[in-house]
């Protein structure tokens, strides 16, 4: 049913007294980020609850609580590899709503002028897109999503802005994603999402996973205004699917 | 229950850290001196894991309601309970109405308030560290209230137990190569095991910067994860040394890890101060 997994040749670095990390191939690409979270999956399974595991793009940090004899978790990680399992990751497709207008739209004319294309067209291309959450970082609950369409692609700005909204939607170089707080930023600010991605008092804070796939849409202000105070209640969900290969 | 009556530069309540959301972008958070506060709660006889103040450069002013035990590790800052110099080391008494506060900084940059039982604040995703945007306030303010459980039973570690802690005022601190070592020229890895480095004022729980640069580069890598301790070298050259409240993930290579023990070293430095490495 499944076809046979392609083994890569991965390197294992100690990192200081209790960590660990993997490496696949220097790349960004859909089936080395599967093969990092299949093989996530399978070293999970051997450890305590109290080591962490975080995966980013082509890499996989295992920490651990205390000291560790990293050769001998290398030797045990090495053997383990083969034996991953074969069978599709349980991913989910979110859709996160979008309000794209001129007052959150910090920089979207901008762009728009320096494509060449109107506001809509921007929009539309971003709507259309599917990302992948290729890792989870740089803030709590924050995506780097890949996958944008390269007529959107922007550099970050010269100067980062002191205070991004929480919620803002931006593109930086390749990457689209969304602010889960208030932050400094330097990415191009196109839209804000009411959703709230990061919610601390919630058991599982971060529900999007990294794997799962993301879609925006498009919504007007008075659904933005509604469906923000839906998740200040905490009341709102954000719509999903499950995604299949 | 402490009263807050002055804050201080930086108080703020610490655990061991917030251990279990990393792969949500959750900074692990935790004291940054990792060897004083467990000190603290060893001496104690608290778990490790018990929650305490970390009290940066100039020390609050606090008033205790409740009768229990404290100690005092790390920086050295000129404490007295009710205008009586305090000890360092070593647990005493305190009786409700009494009222604990700082003199100028003497030595080091962090000083520990363990306290029995350690402080009862709320738990948020299973760690009371504070840290925003998961906890509302990254620290202590005027007037805050920080609850404990009273106790009143006698100290226990009566022995006077000499404490072997000089080392956190060291200036050379050991670091392990980072993933990215291999990559630094010749010249970058000879200077970092000769020079000294300077703690620039962009010091804070994230991260330490550092003033003296390595060679500008373009050395980038795919986003991966990232820990306290870890030195990030930016294309200008310019060396972040990441700490308890840094972000789980970076984009810069990752040239040196620091050692559990060298963080707590350096959580004692603040700028203007110099360090040097020896890469083991």
């Amino acid at each position: 049913m499944c076809l046979p997994l392609k083994d890569y040749n991965l390197t294992y670095k100690p990192v200081g007294e209790k960590a660990m990390l993997i490496e696949w191939p220097e790349e960004i690409d859909d089936a080395i980020l599967e093969d990092v979270i299949r093989f996530r999956n399978s070293i999970r399974k051997t450890l305590d609850e109290d080591c962490e595991l975080v995966p980013a793009y082509h890499s996989l940090l295992i920490i651990f609580p205390k000291k560790t004899d990293t050769e001998q978790v290398t030797r045990k990680f090495r053997s383990l590899y083969p034996e991953r399992k074969n069978k599709p990751l349980k991913r989910k497709l979110w859709k996160i709503p979008v309000c794209y207008d001129e007052e959150f739209a910090l920089d979207l004319t901008l762009i728009a002028k320096e494509k060449g294309m109107t506001e809509a067209e921007i929009v539309k291309l971003h709507t259309e897109g599917t990302y992948t959450v290729y890792a989870i970082g740089f803030l709590p609950g924050f995506m780097y999503l890949g996958g944008l369409d390269e007529k959107l692609f922007a550099p970050r700005k010269d100067e980062p802005r002191p205070k991004i909204a929480r919620g803002a939607v931006g593109i930086g170089g390749k990457q689209t994603g969304v602010y889960p707080q208030e932050s400094p930023g330097g990415w191009n600010i196109i839209g804000n999402s009411p959703v709230r991605l990061f919610n601390a008092a919630r058991e599982k804070p971060c529900k999007i996973k990294i794997g799962d796939k993301v879609q925006f849409y498009s919504i007007k202000k008075a659904e933005y205004e509604l469906i923000s105070i839906e998740a200040a209640a905490g009341v709102y969900k954000i719509k999903k699917e499950k995604w299949y290969d | 229950m402490i009263k807050v009556a002055k804050p201080g530069f930086y108080t703020s309540v610490q655990d061991t850290g917030r251990t279990g959301y990393r792969d949500m972008g959750v900074p692990v958070s935790g004291a940054m001196d990792t060897f004083s506060a467990v000190l603290a709660n060893r001496l104690l006889n608290n778990d490790d894991n018990a929650a305490v103040l970390e009290i940066t450069m100039t020390g609050p002013s606090l008033e205790f309601t409740a009768a229990t035990h404290i100690v005092l590790t790390g920086a050295k800052m000129n404490p007295v309970v009710n205008d009586v110099d305090m000890p360092y080391n070593r647990v005493i008494k305190i009786a409700p109405g009494d009222a604990l506060s700082f003199g100028k900084l003497q030595k080091g940059f962090r000083a520990y308030l363990g306290l029995k039982g350690g402080l009862k604040t709320e738990l948020v995703l299973k760690s009371r560290s504070l840290y925003t945007p998961v906890t509302p306030s990254a620290r202590i303010l005027e007037g805050n209230t920080l609850p404990y459980e009273p106790f009143t039973g006698d100290i226990e570690n009566l022995i006077e137990i000499k404490i072997d802690n000089e080392f956190l005022f060291d200036t050379r601190i050991e670091v392990y190569p980072g993933p990215e070592y291999g990559l630094l020229p010749k010249a970058d890895i000879a200077r970092l095991n000769t020079t000294g480095f300077t703690i620039s004022a962009q010091n804070n729980r994230m991260a330490y910067q550092l003033e003296e640069r390595l060679s500008p580069n373009d050395l980038s890598i795919i986003t991966s994860a990232t820990l306290p301790g870890t030195v990030q070298l930016t294309p200008s050259g310019k060396m972040i040394v990441l700490m308890k409240d840094c972000q789980t993930t970076g984009g810069y290579p990752r040239i040196l890890q620091l050692t559990e023990r060298s963080i707590s070293v350096l959580a004692q430095k603040k700028a203007g101060d110099t360090i040097g490495f020896h890469v083991i």
